[in-house]
């Protein structure tokens, strides 16, 4: 057999206890280029393969700021520059009575930049993935968990790695063509 | 033996029925949406909701040919239905954004089963809110003058105006709950798109999961994205009928000026978007089996917080008389004497029986326990609602400060034709979704499942 294109190994498991184990063994042994497919998150999961940190809540930050800076100015350039009415000599920078619009497109601005972040991120829409070519594969989004150590890990041979992944109790391990 | 026994902790209260597997589960949902064949109350109920709608498209263009003149509006009470059927939609709206940001902030994990749908209701709610405005508007095609954009006209909205802010409050409002009811589906999506067996199913499902695979690292940042979206979501949601009441309590109405109106208002639509939850949940779990899903116990959490808003909606009315009263103000204490006494005396009466005295039942857990006498005291409190938002625009706006200004109001048929037809709206829209779209949340539930823990032992 040869890695020519395999995208990786694939094995499956049956409660989120056994792949939670089954990562904890796979990164302790050396592999970093896994990824794991669960139908809900788990939490111990992230923190077994080290995914605490992502940039999202800087996107959003940023996002956040530019939003409220777009609605205060957009309000102070329409009310001061632009289309300034003099209403019994009130001051025409009234700040006061910027204050909703200002925090509206905060939030707009925020939520939007967290799901196109999110999208971003996660690299989707993805319409094709080598790990839909295992048949099984549709149980992830069911009641099935499974791990994969991808070919691009630098210990990754594919008997080598399957014969690992034998080893820590699947129901079943797949070749993942690519 | 028996020490360890005494030493293991009783066993914690489980959201959902016991039994259940994630298999079960997946299949329990998503089998409401991957069938040819619906139960008789979803035909009846969609079948209403058509005939209201289209009840809805008459009037709206008799109102566009003829003009708001069809409505009983006319000087002074110039809002009557319109405004009051917008603030009544969007409080409606507001129960669903509770259950989905704030619970999930404080970590309820009963709202699982009920975020999902209680989203689309929120979402469907705001679109008939938003009717109300436009059409309420005379032209109505003139609606983006609204917004602020670069136009020959050479002007612009007053940004020191309180309708304005209700634009921006009510459509940030709209986008942000479609972005996050969007979000929340993407996995269940997934699973629709792996279960259907129909390729045209497969496609759409397919599209609309733009590939979703269940990915650890994805999981990890879509749990950031949520609870962002959460974060971000709370406060707004107090904002909305905060800005709603400003509509009120920045003119100087007697009746309308007062400076409790946004807490009191925040209040009143958690109360009537739970009474929603439940008109919509309690049909809901009996007509396609659910009650494993949504227990009695998701009914019961929802009436405790439809008393506990009904206590502060309660509060605010008792409030507001002392207010009139303690202000001095005549025309204040007018306002409030004529809507006790005067020509809307018998609204107001009903009004505190719906929305003060009803409720009180829910105090006893037997009837918090029994779905069909739940389902009667949410219609109750949504008529009580209906009702308060009504006495609060008809009848300050009929007797307002000089006596011969004073005018009636009196609703068409019209009135209730549109008012009907956005029920019918929302009745259309809620049951195209609860047919083509997972009505509760399948992989929030699967982590309400004992199954889902990774156990101690094994743990280092």
């Amino acid at each position: 057999m040869s890695s020519a294109g395999v995208y990786g190994v694939m094995a499956e498991f049956d409660s989120p206890t056994s792949l939670v184990n089954a990562a904890r063994a796979a990164h302790e042994k050396g592999f970093r280029k896994l990824d794991a497919y669960t139908p809900f998150p788990i939490e111990e999961l992230s923190e077994v393969l080290h995914l605490h940190k992502n940039k999202l809540p800087l996107i959003v930050l940023c996002g956040g700021i530019l939003g409220g800076l777009t609605g205060y100015l957009l309000q102070y350039f329409v009310t001061v520059i632009y289309f300034p009415i003099n209403i019994g000599g009130r001051p025409l920078h009234s700040w006061p009575s910027y204050i909703i619009i200002t925090f509206e497109l905060t939030i707009l601005f925020g939520c939007l930049s967290a799901v196109l972040g999110m999208l971003a991120l996660c690299g989707l829409p993805m319409p094709y993935h080598p790990t839909f070519n295992v048949p099984r594969f549709a149980l992830a989004s069911r009641d099935r968990f499974f791990l994969c150590i991808e070919a691009t890990d630098p210990m990754f041979d594919l008997e080598g790695t399957a014969g690992f992944l034998e080893t820590l109790e699947p129901k079943e391990v797949s070749e993942v063509a690519n | 033996m028996a020490d360890e026994q005494l030493l293991e902790q009783p066993e914690s209260k489980e959201v959902i029925a016991p039994g259940y597997t994630f298999g079960s589960v997946t299949d329990q949902i998503s089998a409401v949406v991957l069938t040819k064949h619906q139960p008789l109350f979803w035909i009846a109920s969609f079948g209403v909701g058509f005939c209201l709608l289209q009840l809805l498209l008459v009037s709206a263009v008799l109102l566009f040919t003829k003009g708001v003149g069809i409505w009983g509006i006319r000087t002074p009470v110039m809002w009557g239905f319109a405004i009051t059927n917008f603030v009544w939609w969007i409080g409606i709206g507001h129960a669903g954004t509770l259950i989905s940001a704030i619970l999930l902030l404080l970590n309820q994990s009963w709202r699982n089963s009920i975020n999902r749908f209680a989203e689309a209701m929120t979402l469907f709610a705001v679109a008939c809110a938003g009717l109300f405005p436009i059409l309420h508007m005379g032209r109505p095609w003139l609606a983006y003058w609204l917004f602020p954009y670069p136009n020959s006209m050479n002007v612009e909205p007053n940004f020191r105006s309180p309708l304005v802010w209700d634009v921006f409050a009510v459509s940030t409002y709209a986008t942000v709950s479609l972005l996050f009811w969007f979000t929340g589906l993407i996995p269940d999506l997934g699973t629709l798109r792996d279960r259907a067996k129909h390729f045209i199913p497969q496609r759409i499902y397919g599209v609309l999961a733009m590939g979703w695979r269940g990915s650890a690292k994805h999981w990890s940042i879509y749990e950031t994205a949520t609870l962002l979206l959460a974060g971000m979501s709370t406060p707004l949601v107090l904002s909305v009928h905060t800005v709603v009441s400003f509509d009120f309590t920045v003119a100087i109405v007697p009746g309308w000026h007062s400076t409790f109106f946004p807490p009191y208002f925040v209040a009143g639509a958690i109360y009537s978007g739970f009474a929603m939850v439940l008109a919509l949940a309690i049909p809901l779990r009996a007509a396609y089996g659910l009650q494993g899903l949504i227990t009695d116990r998701h009914l019961e959490n929802a009436a405790k917080v439809m008393l506990a808003t009904g206590l502060i909606v309660a509060y605010a009315y008792i409030m507001e008389t002392f207010m009139a009263w303690y202000s001095g103000s005549p025309y204040e204490q007018q306002a409030f004497w004529n809507r006790m006494t005067g020509p809307y005396s018998s609204s107001y009466w009903f009004l505190v029986f719906c929305n003060i005295v009803s409720p009180q039942v829910l105090w006893f857990k037997k009837f918090r326990r029994t779905p069909v006498l739940l389902f009667i005291s949410s219609i109750i409190v949504l008529i009580g609602m209906w009702l308060e938002r009504y006495m609060i625009i008809v009848s300050s706006l009929a007797q307002d400060y000089v006596t011969s200004s004073w005018g009636l109001f009196h609703a068409t048929r019209w009135d209730w034709a549109t008012y009907w037809g956005t029920i019918g709206l929302f009745l259309f829209l809620f049951f195209l979704f609860v047919r083509a779209l997972p009505m509760i949340s399948i992989f929030e539930v699967r982590t309400l499942l004992p199954q889902a823990k990774v156990t101690e032992e094994v743990r280092r």
